[in-house]
């Protein structure tokens, strides 16, 4: 897949303050294809979805490696000024808390037409018929009487159905989705997977989802990453990888989930720990139950296993 | 179900980064907090130490050397009287920071009890309270300290109380809004649902979390009490000559200025020195040990 | 829950907690008036009926805006019901809160928010030795002793008691939390969304001591949350709530195999499940309970509303083995 990738990132490394976030993170992504990057509280998720949003400047952190997007070239290094061309045209974003990512100062309904008319470049009048359609698309009831809503005035559900019309608005190829749903109630949060999934779909853009949430990743993407501590462990097809995963982490974040009717739990001990501690070799040496001598001392490159479309990084897989 | 049981386990500590112990130096971290909190000590050792320090005594007065400029026998110069600048610094420098820290120490006990009233009554007290702070804090706190020096009279000790309470407006305010800010926390909530009584909450819970923003802002007004009790010296109405104040020195250099500018530039530059040094400490106490700047907790 | 298991039903046992259709409405301004003075009644429970037998582990669980947290201030005598009667052990509870610190010490609390529910400026320590000095529930000199008991108790080492919380991970944060709750040796626990918000792992951790801790100790366990897994691993019986009322109840594995009630069907339809196609949402949102339909106040919202439901406001009824619902036309009547 890699002369049609819509993006390809290749061994994005990340510093920050002395710790090495992000290590050697490859993956790549199908025009229309989603994705998704899973992985515990400071595995390196968001932080890959800012930095290829090219929201991280220099001062906030040294990028290394690169990352690619059709018809654009390399991304990484881009000054700002082509960043922001980018941004909301080609790629956008969905924040957790849309709350807070809505200015409160604005009407919704202005925010979107500032959007419209500043990318898309439409008339007034255009660009608040446009917006009319969107929040009808999005699933925003009464929208014309929402369109002139302040954020606070509307539920969580519907700030984020706000958003993804934001997001959508100048039909990108490519939407970051970060933890979308974490901020809402179950019911609502299948309404906005859905909402994203179909809204992209329709659009053939491709979408990558940041989740923690393994079973709602199995349910709405294509294909995912796993990652631990900064480093890609394992990745593939959705369902093959989540039906044998052959990464020891893969597998206990898979036995952590809670469905209904689970019995027993049998959670790996300790946390991830600190980034400044982390060993030379493979980050989840010392929590892996299956860890050689050589795990902590060398680095497992992630390798493309022969069979299936999927990667593993790892010397001594299930 | 015998699995349960055994594989509870304790997350180890985290990134030890976050405690304490582990966090490189202060000093090396905040250069000019440094060069701050030794300027003040310096200050401060002169204060202690000043008869051994000065090299004359301050009111001693030489008809010989009256208004000297800087040189090898007066470094500073010396004022009209033939009074040595350096030593009357040296001397000054005990009463600003007496001055400053007394008067800051009753401001701050008058503002936390009224305060501490004003954020854990509500009702009419709290409004009736805070409804005389407001129209204190309308005025300047100088002016404010004009108005009871002109009740309690002149003298060091009335200086103290005179700007003292002319601060206790400011310090009520903040202590008022921290215990409204400590007041809903939830773990005032967890401590009343143990039934703990009220004033064991108080003293144990919201006492410790105001007392300590308090401190930290002790040290911020020091200056400004430094300040304004040199002002009034500086009026003529604080204390009295021949006490080595800093403003009453600059006040008399003033006539003086066009020919002996040292009499005043001197003394002034002492006290503006000590301000910008307290500040800086100020702020880096603050940024340091408050909470609510640090983030993350 | 009434007479669970037909083995208690003969015994008639004392519940711990029995709430005999409370409701508590809140007066607040309604939305958008900024100047007049005007309040409403916000019904923030209605009608809520619910007994807790000793020792049984009870998982209340309904989405934001269900009424579960002013259930909790009920049930803990933070708030006293407008209408009804909220009992632990057969006394009303306000009246047990001000008859001294017995109720206090029975009845402990984790809060979700751990970290804001201790003290910053004290150590662990001190915030485990608050409640054992407050309930003398053990001779000054073994307070250490005890604190470090407890603190392995929940599977923290002995010198955590001299770190502050702010220097604590998520989940050690909530461990300590529930070391605390244990100080006072009580024998309810009640838990607000206590593993809510942590990484898979550690919220497995935690589910695991909780489960523990309830069994060794006897504890009855009210739970409060809005997952329907954690519900399952947890709690034998569970309570779902929407727009101040208790919808269903009965023996967990029995509602979520089989839910009656509609809402409780889209719930267990929502949750997320390894790679089940996601599912058809359930439209809509929860409405204000400003302007409650006259009916059933899911009707708007629900895929089997019939003409009746929009007329009828259905009560919780007997519904099979244990089990009650609130619906005119459940799913699976027995």
């Amino acid at each position: 897949m890699s002369s049609a990738a819509l993006l390809e990132v290749e061994d994005l490394t990340l510093h920050r303050g002395g710790n090495r976030i992000l290590d050697h993170v490859t993956l790549s992504l199908a025009p229309g294809e989603t994705l998704a990057l899973v992985g515990e509280s400071g595995a390196g998720k968001s932080t890959i979805a800012t930095a290829l949003m090219g929201l991280l400047g220099p001062k906030d952190a040294r990028i290394e490696g690169h990352a690619r997007l059709e018809g654009q070239g390399e991304l990484l290094g881009m000054p700002e000024r082509r960043w922001s061309k980018l941004r909301g045209r080609r790629l956008s974003m969905i924040f957790q808390d849309a709350g807070s990512a809505l200015n409160p100062c604005f009407t919704v309904g202005r925010q979107l037409v500032t959007v419209l008319r500043r990318n898309l470049g439409l008339s007034r009048t255009a660009a608040r018929a446009r917006a009319l359609e969107l929040f009808e698309r999005v699933g925003i009831n009464d929208a014309e009487a929402r369109l002139s809503a302040y954020p606070h005035q509307l539920s969580g559900g519907m700030q984020q159905r706000v958003m993804v019309a934001i997001a959508l608005a100048c039909n990108p190829d490519l939407l970051f989705a970060d933890e979308p749903t974490s901020a809402l109630d179950v019911t609502i949060q299948a309404q906005i997977i859905r909402l994203i999934l179909d809204e992209t779909r329709t659009r053939g853009a491709s979408c990558i989802f940041v989740l923690h949430d393994l079973a709602l990743a199995s349910q709405s993407c294509d294909r995912i990453v796993v990652l631990y501590a900064g480093q890609v462990v394992e990745s593939g097809v959705t369902a093959e990888i989540l039906e044998a995963p052959r990464h020891p982490y893969t597998a206990q974040l898979k036995s952590c989930v809670l469905e209904i009717g689970t019995r027993d739990l049998d959670p790996p001990e300790g946390s991830v720990g600190s980034y400044a501690a982390m060993p030379k070799g493979c980050r989840f040496a010392r929590r892996c139950p299956r860890a050689l001598p050589r795990c902590a001392e060398e680095r497992p490159p992630l390798v493309p296993a022969p069979d299936g479309d999927r990667a593993l990084a790892c010397w001594n897989p299930l | 179900m015998a699995a349960v049981t055994d594989m509870d386990s304790p997350t180890p500590a985290p990134a030890a980064a976050t405690g304490p112990g582990r966090r490189s130096s202060l000093f090396l971290r905040r250069p000019f907090f440094t060069i701050a909190l030794l300027a003040t000590l310096a200050y401060v050792g002169a204060a202690v130490f000043a008869p051994w320090v000065a090299p004359y005594d301050p009111v001693q007065q030489s008809i010989d050397a009256m208004m000297a400029p800087p040189g090898p026998a007066h470094w500073l110069g010396t004022d009209s009287y033939g009074q040595d600048i350096l030593s009357r610094i040296i001397y000054g420098a005990r009463y600003a920071l007496v001055i400053g820290l007394c008067s800051v120490l009753i401001g701050a006990a008058g503002g936390l009890v009224i305060g501490l009233a004003a954020g854990l009554a509500g009702g009419w007290v709290e409004w009736a309270l805070m409804r005389v702070i407001d129209s204190i804090l309308a005025l300047p706190s100088l002016i404010m300290a004009v108005a009871f020096i002109a009740i309690l009279g002149q003298g060091v000790d009335k200086v103290v109380i005179a700007v003292g309470l002319s601060m206790i407006g400011p310090f009520a305010r903040t202590v008022r809004a921290d215990v409204m800010q400590v007041r809903v926390q939830l773990y005032i909530e967890a401590a009343r649902l143990m039934s703990i009584p009220r004033w064991q909450v108080i003293a144990r819970h919201v006492l410790p979390n105001v007392v300590f923003p308090l401190a930290v802002q002790v040290t911020i007004r020091i200056s400004e009490a430094i300040l304004v009790s040199s002002s009034l010296s500086f009026l003529g109405i604080g204390v009295t000559p021949p006490t080595p104040d800093w403003g009453l020195m600059i006040a008399e250099g003033r006539g003086f200025v066009a020919f002996a500018p040292w009499m005043s530039a001197m003394p002034g530059l002492a006290l503006a020195l000590l301000l910008i040094a307290l500040s800086i400490l100020g702020d880096g106490i603050r940024e340091e040990y408050d909470p609510k700047l640090r983030g993350g907790s | 829950m009434t007479d669970m298991a037909p083995g208690t039903a003969a015994r008639p046992e004392q519940p711990v907690f029995e709430l005999l259709d409370v409701e508590k409405v809140f007066q607040v301004r309604p939305p958008g008036s900024i100047f007049s003075r005007r309040t409403v009644g916000l019904p923030a429970l209605d009608g809520v009926r619910l007994k807790v037998r000793r020792g049984a582990s009870v998982a209340l669980v309904g989405e934001s805006g269900s009424g579960k947290s002013t259930l909790l201030r009920v049930l803990l005598g933070l708030d006293e019901p407008t209408n009804g009667r909220a009992l632990y052990n057969a006394r009303p509870i306000g009246e047990m809160r001000r008859a001294g610190p017995a109720f206090a010490r029975d009845v402990a609390m984790v809060y979700q928010d751990a970290r804001g529910s201790i003290d910053p400026r004290m150590n662990v320590g001190a915030a485990i030795a608050e409640p054992l000095r407050h309930f003398g529930i053990v001779p000054p000199g073994e307070i250490p002793g005890r604190i470090a008991e407890l603190l392995d108790r929940v599977g923290l080492s002995p010198d955590t008691a001299l770190r502050y919380v702010s220097g604590l991970s998520g989940g050690q944060v909530r461990r300590v939390a529930i070391a605390r709750a244990l100080a006072s040796e009580p024998s309810v626990l009640v838990a607000d969304e206590a593993v809510s918000g942590l990484d898979v792992s550690t919220q497995a951790q935690l589910l695991n001591l909780l489960r523990r801790l309830q069994r060794e100790m006897g504890l009855t366990l009210l739970f409060i949350t809005h997952d329907l897994g954690v519900a399952s691993y947890l709690c034998e019986e569970i309570a779902i709530m929407y727009l101040g009322r208790i919808v269903e109840t009965g023996p967990t594995d029995a509602v979520l195999a089989a839910p009656a009630h509609p809402y409780s069907a889209a719930l267990r339809k929502a949750a997320p499940e390894f790679s089940a196609p996601i599912t058809e949402p359930l439209p809509g949102e929860i409405p204000s309970p400003l302007n409650l339909p006259k009916g059933c106040r899911f009707a708007g919202r629900c895929p089997r509303a019939a003409a009746d439901c929009r007329d009828v406001d259905p009560e919780l009824r007997s519904h099979g083995a244990g089990r009650m619902v609130a619906c005119l036309h459940p799913l699976d009547a027995p």
